[in-house]
């Protein structure tokens, strides 16, 4: 447990009783009560999760937009303030830095670039590499920054009663920089769990005032990372390590509506349009198994008396009470229907290659 | 805080075993399902299989993770408890309530090597 950083909300969870586990360079909360309950908080009422953890990068200077377009698939050209997007950046090899959210900023060439927690110093570290010939200025705030993400059908209701935040007209993947108590706060429609929600950037006082409040006034679920977990992957997202990496393009993930191949340049662009053209070897798939047993990451899939993929992500589905995963397996068995097995331990467990949503979004669009 | 129950045997992996003349009642401690959290699927071994002291004989899965089950002693496993086939949430309501596998000893002598409940508690305190 050595250098493991603290969000600024640990001690509201150490005070819930959370059971704490290192993620991503940080001692965070896996669950307070259970898995399921939290789980299901989200998918009929609203939970809470600390996401102080993730990194916010801004970018500004004269040269903000056409860098961001450099180093980021989609494409940020003309993006009207308040508006967010989501895509990756990419090697030049097409494997995968980070997937991250961009943020344009009221102020002109502004970003800001939300990235994964156990990717902060490489993200930084490789955004600053690419900086040479472009004017901007690249300042890590992940330290001053908390953040909070309120998610389940009942989180609109929850932001505008208990904390008087005006979201009722707020579009999905769009934010308002608002002032609570005087101080600045940052509130986009957005999240990682497959509900309606939203996620709240402020200070660390301020994140711990608006932890406290929608705890005893709202009475939210808090909820941990594990459920963070079962509920994108019960949606089909994918998480950095398992469904991206940098041995995995975002065309063999299926996340090639993400890269904006029409834009003339961005860093990995070669490879994607080569795939796009040729297509890939390997593809992300679902495969449902016949059995309760799970496949979890790093299982082998088998076809044909041989090893054709593996297990990227798998659960026993919260949802739907099935056992399903995500996989990375050769493109030749990768039609729907396909039947295909799973080595568990020491035994073999036949499956279906299936869409890898195993349940359905329900976003407020 | 977990619970402890006198009168059976535990091993430093979790497990415990209620001996009764020649035969074992095999579970995972109290402690350990509440490590674990919610189970969602019990992998257990079939009637007649040989079962090795020390040595995996199946798995506990929780939501997030598979956990191996080390068998506290060796033998033939006599019966599975199939109520865990259906509900292995079983367990985290009655961990002791709710054993996993019967076995028949081969070797009584094994049990030396296992703590008793006093020994155990002090265990998972030193090891929390």
């Amino acid at each position: 447990m050595e250098n493991l950083q603290k969000t600024c909300l640990y001690d509201n969870h150490t005070a819930l009783g959370a059971k704490m586990s290192p993620f991503g360079g940080f001692i965070m909360p896996i669950e307070y009560s259970s898995i399921i309950e939290e789980h299901q908080a989200v998918r009929q009422h609203a939970g809470m999760f600390d996401v102080s953890h993730m990194g916010e990068v801004f970018i500004c200077g004269p040269d903000a937009e056409k860098f961001v377009n450099h180093i980021f698939t989609n494409d940020v050209s003309g993006m009207e303030p308040g508006k967010i997007l989501y895509g990756m950046m990419l090697y030049p090899t097409g494997g995968v830095v980070d997937d991250l959210l961009v943020y344009k900023m009221q102020e002109a060439d502004m970003f800001l670039l939300v990235v994964n927690a156990a990717n902060i110093a490489k993200d930084v570290e490789w955004i600053t590499a690419q900086q040479t010939g472009y004017q901007v200025n690249i300042d890590n705030a992940s330290e001053r920054w908390g953040e909070i993400a309120v998610q389940g059908p009942e989180a609109e209701k929850i932001l505008m009663q208990v904390l008087q935040l005006p979201v009722e007209d707020l579009v999905f993947y769009t934010f308002r920089e608002l002032t609570y108590e005087g101080e600045t706060l940052l509130c986009s429609r957005t999240g990682y769990t497959g509900e309606d929600g939203f996620e709240l950037y402020a200070s660390p006082e301020l994140t711990r005032t608006l932890w406290d409040k929608l705890l005893t006034e709202g009475h939210v679920t808090p909820c941990g990372l594990g459920c963070r977990d079962t509920l994108r992957f019960e949606v089909g997202l994918p998480l950095y390590g398992h469904e991206l990496s940098a041995d995995i393009t975002p065309i063999e993930a299926g996340l090639g509506i993400f890269a904006k191949t029409d834009k003339p340049e961005f860093i990995g662009r070669d490879v994607l349009v080569r795939q796009k053209t040729e297509g890939v070897s390997r593809k992300l798939v679902g495969i449902e198994l016949h059995d309760k047993a799970i496949p979890r990451a790093g299982y082998e899939i088998e076809a044909e008396g041989r090893c054709i993929g593996t297990v990227t992500t798998g659960y026993h589905t919260l949802s739907t009470d099935k056992s399903v995963c995500m996989a990375l397996i050769e493109k030749g068995f990768s039609t729907i229907g396909t039947e295909v097995t799973v080595r568990i331990r020491k035994k073999v467990f036949p499956g279906t290659v299936c869409k890898k949503r195993f349940y359905e979004k329900n976003y407020k669009k | 805080m977990s619970e402890v129950k006198e009168g059976l045997y535990y091993s430093e992996s979790h497990e415990w075993i209620k001996v009764e003349g020649d035969c074992g009642y095999v579970g995972i401690t109290d402690h350990a399902q509440q490590a674990l959290g919610n189970i969602v699927y019990v992998d257990m071994p079939e009637e007649d299989d040989e079962v090795t002291q020390n040595e995996e004989f199946g798995a506990v899965e929780s939501v997030k993770a598979a956990s191996d089950l080390i068998s506290p002693v060796s033998g033939k496993v006599t019966e599975i408890n199939e109520a865990l086939e259906d509900q292995p949430e079983l367990i985290n309501q009655d961990a002791f309530g709710n054993w996993i596998i019967k076995v028949e000893l081969s070797d009584k002598g094994e049990l030396d090597a296992l703590m008793d409940a006093a020994a155990y508690e002090a265990y998972c305190n030193e090891n929390l």
